[in-house]
C-alpha cells in the first residue's frame, strides 16, 4: 500500500495486463475470407471475457462439487470398497453433488416442487431481495475503487446508516411517502457522513483509508451497540439490544404484493446503478474521479483537486453503502435491528465490486449472482446438510478465476487473444496469396 | 501498468529533516495532535475528575522480587498529568515554531503520561494488576505481530498482502487439526506455517504469474480461506471434535533469571514457545531486511524492480519466495490462536485480526519494529478494556472498546500522517 492509492485500483477501468480486456484491436483487423471470419467469430467467443466468466463459474462449481463429494458420508463409505464396486462411488458422488446444486438452484431461481409459476418463482424474488443490499454496497465499494480508494468500511457505513435512518423510521411521525423519503435520505446521509470522515481524513492528513475504514467499522459497531443498549435506539422496556420496529409509514412497499418479500429497495438499487453509471461515465465529476483513480499525480498536474475528489468519492461511496444499510432497516428486517444488521454485507460488497470489475452494471449482475448464492445456500443447507460456507468458497473462486483469464484459458486450452491469432494470421494470408 | 516503474515525483512536502531547504517547512501536525489529546485528557482527568485512591499492583504473587503497590490519589494524579501533558504540547509547539521537529521520544513520553493518567482515572477506588494487564496485551498482540511481520516482508518485496487474515485463519485451522491428530503442538506449528505458505503461494502465483491485482487476490483469498475452513469445520471438525479439534497447547516455559525481572519478567519471559519464536522473528526480520544481502535485494525488488532486474536479481523469484516466507510467518501467528491461547479451532476465530495486522503494518510504516510496536498498542488497547471491565469502569464498556480504534485514527491522522509504502508495492513487474 503506497501513499498514493494503488496505481491499479482493483478491477479499475484498466484490466490487469495479460487479461483480455476488451478485444477492441481485433475488430480493426480486416477480414480476408469466409473461413477466417468464422474463425474470428469463434475466437471472439472463446477468448472474450463472457466465456471466461462462464467458465470461471463452471470451474468454481466444480471445485465446490469436489468439496461436497469428499466430505459426504455416503461417498466416503463407498470409496472404501471402490475397487470392488466403482459404480457405487460414482453414484454417490453424483447423488451428493447434484442434490446440493439442485437445492441451490431451486432455492435461488425456480422451485419445481411448487404447483404454479407464481409459487415456483418465489425463490428468484428472494434472490433479488438478497441481491439488493449487495448491489448497493457493491456500487459504493466499486466507486471507491475507481477513484483508487479501498473502502473496507462498508460495515461501519451500513451501521450508521441503519442507526440514523432507522431512528427516523421508528421515532419520527410523518405521513406516508414523506416518512419513507425522510428515512431513506437520513440513512444515505448517515452512510455518507461515515464515509466522508474517511475522505476528509485522507485529504487533510493523508491518513490511509484502509486503516481509517477498518477502525471506523469498530467505532460504528460499538457506538451502535451502545445506542441500542442505552441510547436513543433502545426499545423502551426491553433488555434486548434491539431497536423498535420501523413505523408502517416508512417501510418499503412490496413490489409484487404481500406474497413476495421483494420490496421497493430493488427499484432504488436499479436507480442507484443508473446513477452510478451516469456519474462515472457521463459526468464531469466522474471523469475527474477516474482521472484520480488512474493516476493521481497526472490528475493533479491536470488541475484536478485530488484531495477534494477523495472527499467527494468517499461521501458518495459511503452514501451508496448507506443505501444498503437503510435498505436492511426499511425493507428486509423492519421489525427492529440489532448491531449485526449489516450481516457481513459490507465485506461481501468488496467481492461483488471485484467480480463486477467496478463497473456499475457489472456490479449489478455480480450482486444478483451473489444474491442467488445467498438465497440458495439456505435451502441447500436445509435440504442436503451442506454448510453455507461452500457458497463462500464458490464465490471467491469465481472472482479469482475471472481475475486470472490466462489461468482459465490454460485449463480449458482456449486460444489467447492477441497472441495465437497474430501468429496464425500470416499463414492464412500466405495461402490466399499463393492461390 | 507500464514496465517502467514511475519515478516518484516528490509532490508531497518532504519531511523537515530531509535536506537543508526542507527545514523551512513546519509541520504543525504533531503539536496540534498533542494539543487535542491534552485538551481531551484534561477534560476527562480534571473536568470529570474522580476522587479516591488508584492502586497499581506491580508484582504477581509468584515473583521473587516483590514490588510494593503504588497508591495514587486519583484527582491529584489527574491534575499533575494534565499539567505535564500541557507542558509537552507547548514544548512541541515551541520547537515547531523554531522549525525543529518534535522528537519521537517526547511523543512517547506524552503517550505514557496520558495512559498513566487514564489508568489512574479509570481505576479510582480499585486496583489494577499491571503485570496482568501487560501479559494479556502481549497475548493478544502475538498473532498481530506475526501477521504484521508477514505483511512487512510481503509489502517490502512489492506484493500487497491483504491476505494476512486468510493466512492466520488457515494457520489456526491446520495447526488445530494436525496437532490434534499427532498430539504434537510443534508439528501443529509447522503445519500452520505450511498452510500460511500455501495461501501465500496462491497470492504469489496469481499476482506474480497472472498479474492479477494483488488487492483482489488478497481479499478473495480471505473469503476463500474463511469458506474452506468454515466448511471443513462444520463437516469434519465439529462432529469429530474429540479426535480432530482438541489440540494439546504449548506449555509455558519460564526462562530462569529473566523471568524474575520486576514487572517485565513475568510478562515477557513466562510465555510459550510461540512467543519466544515471535521475539526471534521480530529481530530476525528486522536484521534481515536492513542488514543482510537478502534484505537489500528484497527492498530493491519492492522499491524499483526494474533496477533490481538490471543488476541481475530475479524479480519474480525473489517476490515469490519472500511472499511465501511472509505467509509462513503469518501462519505461525495463526497457530497461536489454537495452540497458544484458545485451545481449539472455531469458525472465523481470527475475527479480523489480519486486518488489524494490516493496519499495524501501515501504522508502523512498513518497518518491522514499528509494526510490532503498533501491534502491541492494539493488543494493549483491547486488553485494557477487558481489565477495566473487571474492575468496573466509569464509562460504558462500548466506549472503552471503541477507544483503541479512535486513538488509532487520531494517531494515524495526527502523528503518522501520510505514510509512504514501498514504491513498487502493489504493482506487478512485467519484464519487457
Amino acid at each position: 500500500m503506497s501513499d498514493t492509492p494503488p496505481q491499479t485500483p482493483p478491477g479499475s477501468a484498466t484490466p490487469p495486463a495479460g487479461s483480455p480486456g476488451k478485444p477492441a484491436s481485433r475488430r480493426d483487423r480486416p477480414q480476408t475470407d469466409e473461413e477466417s471470419r468464422w474463425h474470428g467469430v469463434f475466437r471472439e467467443i472463446t477468448s472474450g471475457s463472457a466465456i471466461i466468466s462462464v467458465l470461471a463459474v463452471v470451474l468454481a462449481l466444480l471445485v465446490g462439487a469436489v468439496m461436497i463429494a469428499v466430505t459426504n458420508d455416503d461417498v466416503q463409505e463407498s470409496a472404501g470398497y471402490f475397487f470392488s464396486r466403482p459404480s457405487d462411488l460414482l453414484g454417490d458422488v453424483w447423488g451428493a453433488v447434484s442434490g446440493a446444486y439442485s437445492a441451490l438452484f431451486q432455492g435461488s431461481i425456480y422451485n419445481f416442487g411448487r404447483g404454479s409459476f407464481a409459487e415456483g418463482i418465489t425463490p428468484f424474488t428472494e434472490t433479488l431481495v438478497f441481491a439488493t443490499p449487495l448491489i448497493a454496497a457493491g456500487l459504493g465499494v466499486a466507486l471507491g475503487f475507481r477513484v483508487g480508494l479501498f473502502n473496507i468500511g462498508g460495515r461501519g457505513q451500513m451501521l450508521i446508516a441503519a442507526a440514523i435512518g432507522g431512528w427516523v423510521a421508528f421515532a419520527v411521525a410523518l405521513p406516508y411517502g414523506i416518512h419513507l423519503v425522510a428515512a431513506l435520505v437520513a440513512g444515505i446521509l448517515g452512510g455518507a457522513l461515515w464515509g466522508g470522515i474517511v475522505g476528509l481524513l485522507k485529504a487533510r492528513t493523508g491518513a490511509h483509508e484502509v486503516i481509517t475504514t477498518i477502525m471506523l467499522n469498530y467505532v460504528a459497531f460499538y457506538l451502535v451497540s451502545y445506542l441500542l443498549r442505552e441510547g436513543f435506539l433502545r426499545t423502551p422496556g426491553s433488555n434486548n439490544p434491539k431497536s423498535p420496529a420501523s413505523k408502517e409509514t416508512a417501510v418499503f412497499p412490496d413490489l409484487l404484493g404481500p406474497d413476495y418479500n421483494l420490496h421497493l429497495g430493488f427499484i432504488l438499487v436499479i436507480a442507484a446503478t443508473i446513477f452510478t453509471w451516469w456519474l462515472l461515465s457521463r459526468s464531469n465529476l466522474g471523469f475527474q474521479f477516474r482521472a484520480v483513480g488512474e493516476n493521481p499525480n497526472a490528475a493533479r498536474v491536470a488541475g484536478i483537486s485530488v484531495q477534494r475528489m477523495y472527499v467527494y468519492a468517499m461521501l458518495l461511496s459511503g452514501g451508496l453503502v448507506g443505501l444498503a444499510g437503510i435498505n436492511q432497516v426499511l425493507g428486509t428486517t423492519t421489525s427492529g435491528f440489532g448491531a449485526t444488521v449489516d450481516s457481513g454485507i459490507g465485506f461481501d460488497a468488496i467481492t461483488v465490486a471485484l467480480l463486477g470489475r467496478s463497473k456499475p452494471w457489472g456490479v449489478f449482475a455480480a450482486g444478483i449472482l451473489f444474491g442467488a448464492f445467498k438465497a440458495g445456500s439456505f435451502s441447500m443447507q436445509a435440504a442436503e446438510g451442506v454448510p453455507i460456507d461452500i457458497v463462500l468458497v464458490v464465490q471467491s473462486l469465481i472472482v479469482l478465476f475471472i481475475a486470472a483469464p490466462p489461468l482459465v484459458r490454460a485449463i480449458f486450452r482456449l486460444p489467447t487473444p492477441g497472441d495465437t491469432p497474430l501468429r496464425a494470421r500470416p499463414i492464412v494470408v500466405k495461402e490466399v496469396a499463393a492461390k | 501498468m507500464s514496465t517502467i516503474a514511475p519515478v516518484s515525483v516528490p509532490t508531497q512536502p518532504t519531511p523537515p529533516d530531509d535536506g537543508p531547504k526542507a527545514a523551512v517547512i513546519r509541520s504543525w501536525k504533531t503539536p496540534i495532535a498533542l494539543g487535542v489529546f491534552t485538551v481531551l485528557g484534561a477534560i476527562m482527568l480534571v473536568g470529570f475528575g474522580r476522587d479516591g485512591i488508584s492502586t497499581m499492583v506491580l508484582s504477581t504473587t509468584s515473583d521473587l522480587i516483590q514490588l510494593p503497590t503504588v497508591d495514587l490519589p486519583t484527582r491529584a494524579t489527574g491534575i499533575v498529568v494534565s499539567l505535564l501533558l500541557l507542558a509537552i504540547a507547548a514544548g512541541s509547539a515551541w520547537r515547531v515554531r523554531n522549525s525543529r521537529k518534535t522528537p519521537i521520544w517526547l511523543s512517547g513520553v506524552f503517550a505514557f503520561l496520558l495512559l498513566l493518567g487514564f489508568l489512574a482515572w479509570a481505576s479510582a477506588g480499585a486496583s489494577i494488576p499491571i503485570p496482568g494487564l501487560l501479559f494479556g496485551s502481549l497475548s493478544l498482540a502475538v498473532p498481530l505481530i506475526f501477521g504484521a511481520l508477514g505483511g512487512v516482508i510481503s509489502e517490502r518485496v512489492g506484493v500487497v498482502n491483504v491476505a494476512i487474515e486468510g493466512q492466520l485463519l488457515a494457520g489456526a485451522f491446520t495447526s488445530a487439526l494436525v496437532a490434534s491428530i499427532t498430539g504434537q503442538p510443534l508439528l501443529g506449528l509447522l503445519a500452520a506455517m505450511l498452510a500460511g505458505m500455501l495461501v501465500a503461494f496462491v497470492l504469489a502465483a496469481f499476482s506474480i504469474k497472472y498479474f492479477v491485482d494483488q488487492v483482489i487476490v488478497g481479499v478473495v483469498l480471505n473469503v476463500l480461506v474463511s469458506g474452506v475452513t468454515g466448511f471443513l469445520f462444520t463437516q469434519l471438525l465439529a462432529p469429530n471434535a474429540a479426535t480432530l479439534n482438541q489440540p494439546p497447547k504449548f506449555d509455558r516455559i519460564n526462562i530462569p533469571f529473566l523471568s524474575e525481572i520486576p514487572i517485565l519478567g513475568p510478562v515477557l519471559f513466562r510465555q510459550t514457545l510461540i512467543v519466544y519464536i515471535m521475539y526471534f522473528a521480530v529481530i530476525a526480520v528486522y536484521f534481515g531486511i536492513f542488514h543482510t544481502k537478502w534484505g537489500l535485494r528484497l527492498r530493491a525488488v519492492g522499491e524499483h524492480p526494474q533496477a533490481a532486474d538490471t543488476v541481475g536479481i530475479k524479480v519474480a523469484a525473489t517476490r515469490f519466495w519472500n511472499v511465501s516466507l511472509a505467509g509462513a510467518i503469518a501462519g505461525a501467528g495463526g497457530a497461536y490462536f489454537t495452540l497458544g491461547s484458545v485451545g481449539a479451532f472455531g469458525k472465523e476465530m481470527t475475527a479480523g485480526a489480519g486486518f488489524i495486522a494490516l493496519a499495524a503494518v501501515i501504522f508502523g510504516r512498513w518497518d518491522p519494529i514499528r509494526a510490532t510496536l503498533a501491534a502491541l498498542l492494539f493488543g494493549f488497547a483491547s486488553n485494557l478494556q477487558s481489565v477495566l471491565s473487571i474492575i468496573g469502569s466509569p464509562v460504558p464498556s462500548e466506549f472503552m472498546l471503541m477507544l483503541p480504534y479512535l486513538v488509532t485514527i487520531f494517531a494515524v491522522a495526527g502523528l503518522v500522517g501520510r505514510s509512504r509504502g514501498p514504491a513498487a508495492s502493489g504493482k506487478p513487474y512485467i519484464k519487457s
